[in-house]
């Protein structure tokens, strides 16, 4: 009896585990498996919205490819920003973290002020930016001619588009400073004390200790910002719409155009098909390159 | 220190003293000098939001004109209907954070508290959907929404947050797992059912977490700019972010009033910050969750 009571209650115990599951259960399928699927099968469509979809096999994914040479170019964009900014920001991210941990007054207030701009909002933020980097007018480059130097065109420029992104977003890069303050307190004092009595200079203890304790938390910042970064959209449609000649057209900006712009939804639908496997395939390979340098404390 | 060096103590002392003295100026001159720069461009946005269109162009600039142009202030909310795009950023951010709140905490007290087969399964599945890009499901959800009449509503901006959103979630999971078990236990001896368990005794104790989770969708609905980007089309809809990148396409040239605006957008965000900072950290911390 006692056995039938519990299979009772676990049974009772299941059926309310799924009902409160039952809200992600429907999310993940009305609004990501469901769209998945239907994505994938779009892009084998030629899909104006005006007449139904139109199976046509692996053509979108053939021009995509080798006949369209945006693809190619916002797919370097976007790998540009991946390439140079992200490196630049997690550098940036440890320094303000090193020099954070250093124990000072007003410690909490200077914290405060090197986060605040991560939470500007970017739409806030870009159109702050467009005016601080303004050729003539700016005062970016008006610093710089303070100390002799002419300021390149920044997002006027080609060359300069790409970089005043990466420096914008160096700018409000502190969420990733608050999550390495957290990697660096974890680090047990008792390693720098041992290496302290070993007479340890600061930079072999910051080579030895702190750098092999913290990739993890590297580790996974790199993971969550080559995701973010291949998304990146929002700062060029409005700093630059792209340009100057689609130098900051990103891979989404160039699907979005094709899906919300010209209602090309097949072709749009396999550019993000092809988005989700590069991001997919860069992950995986992260995680299997983590093994020979990421070090995890047994 | 100033007092040591003055008393009669040997040599080495004083030079490390001094040593050390140094060492702190130069952190604190190092720190200062990288807040000033962080925090530049916000006193810039303020400072360029308070002076007039030519004010803007004078060089070499100047910080502050007198007399401060507040009427830059007043002058937006006829310049745009701003206000009509707060108030709509605050509709879409109400339901967004009620649903945040009531989908994702069940939904986590079932996966921290309940068991049921599958569950680990789902619960891989629920961390690997974090990583997948949105531009993957958005050209679907863009089919379905109109298929259903709501382009153009409010509905496509906040309806996925009432379906628990992955990152809270596990955040709230995160959260529930250090609640020891035993409260539970009495509630359940004493014949409570699994939803009074959530309601009573669970979402008392995670008040913190709840908080984090309402903060962060704050952030999330009045920031968002793709969705609105993509389901709003008629100007008095659209949300803040949306509105203000509208009106800059539309009337770039008066740059002094985008960022008065802009700043408008930006003193809600700030003021929430300062308020919540506490949550804010932990909620970054516990989840790497970006903001």
């Amino acid at each position: 009896m006692g056995k039938k009571k519990a299979s009772g209650l676990l049974r009772r115990e299941r059926r309310a585990g799924y009902l409160f599951a039952l809200p992600w259960f429907v999310g993940i399928t009305a609004f990501i498996m469901g769209p998945i699927i239907v994505c994938f099968i779009f892009s084998f469509c030629r899909y104006e919205v005006v007449l139904p979809p139109k199976f046509i096999g692996f053509a979108n994914y053939r021009n995509i490819l080798w006949e369209d040479d945006l693809t190619l170019l916002c797919l370097w964009n976007t790998i540009y920003m991946v390439i140079f900014g992200i490196p630049l920001r997690i550098i940036m991210s440890l320094g303000l973290a090193l020099l954070l941990t250093v124990e000072i007054k007003g410690l909490s207030m200077y914290r405060t002020i090197y986060y605040m701009p991560a939470i500007v909002p970017i739409v806030a933020s870009s159109i702050l930016w467009l005016w601080i980097l303004d050729p003539a007018n700016g005062i970016l480059n008006w610093f710089l001619s303070l100390i002799r130097i002419r300021g390149p065109a920044w997002l006027g420029s080609t060359e300069w588009s790409k970089p005043s992104m990466i420096l914008m977003g160096l700018w409000s890069s502190g969420v990733n400073m608050i999550i390495l303050i957290a990697g660096l307190k974890n680090i047990p004092n008792v390693f720098y004390e041992v290496a302290e009595i070993d007479g340890a200079s600061f930079w072999s203890k910051f080579i030895h200790i702190t750098l092999p304790l913290l990739t993890p938390t590297l580790f996974f910042l790199t993971i969550v910002e080559v995701i973010g970064t291949m998304q990146i959209f929002t700062q060029s449609y409005i700093m630059t719409n792209g340009g100057p000649a689609d130098s900051t057209l990103f891979y989404v900006f160039y699907l979005f155009n094709n899906a919300f712009s010209y209602f090309r939804m097949g072709y749009a639908s396999a550019l993000s098909w092809i988005l989700f496997m590069i991001i997919f395939v860069v992950t995986l390979v992260q995680f299997f390159g983590g093994k020979y340098w990421v070090h995890y404390e047994t | 220190m100033k007092t040591m060096s003055k008393k009669n103590i040997n040599g080495p002392k004083i030079r490390l003293a001094n040593k050390k003295f140094l060492a702190g100026l130069v952190k604190y001159l190092i720190i200062s000098t990288g807040a000033a720069i962080f925090i530049f461009p916000l006193i810039w946005l303020v400072s360029s939001s308070l002076k007039t269109i030519d004010q803007l162009y004078i060089l070499p600039p100047k910080l502050i004109f007198l007399p401060i142009q507040w009427r830059n202030y007043v002058i937006i909310w006829d310049y745009a209907p701003i206000l009509r795009f707060l108030l709509n950023s605050l509709y879409v951010v109400i339901m967004t954070v009620i649903g945040s709140i009531l989908s994702c905490s069940i939904v986590a007290y079932s996966f921290a508290r309940l068991r049921w087969p599958g569950r680990d399964i789902c619960f891989l599945l629920l961390l690997a959907t974090m990583m997948i890009p949105y531009p993957v499901t958005i050209i679907p959800l863009y089919l379905i929404f109109n298929i259903l009449g709501w382009i153009d509503s409010f509905k496509p901006l906040w309806i996925q947050s009432w379906f628990a959103g992955a990152f809270y979630v596990f955040l709230l999971r995160q959260f529930f797992l250090s609640i020891p078990r035993e409260l539970e236990d009495a509630a359940k001896i004493d014949g409570c059912s699994y939803f009074g368990i959530y309601w009573r005794i669970i979402l008392p104790l995670v008040k913190p977490a709840l908080t984090t989770v309402a903060i962060f969708s704050f952030m999330g609905a009045w920031n968002d700019f793709i969705g609105p980007l993509i389901f709003i089309n008629s100007v008095n809809k659209m949300t803040i972010a949306l509105g203000l990148s509208f009106f800059l396409r539309a009337y770039g040239g008066e740059f002094h009033l985008m960022l008065a605006a802009s700043t408008v957008m930006i003193v809600p965000v700030l003021l929430l910050f300062f308020f919540t900072q506490r949550y804010f950290i932990r909620g970054i911390v516990l989840t790497g969750l970006k903001g």
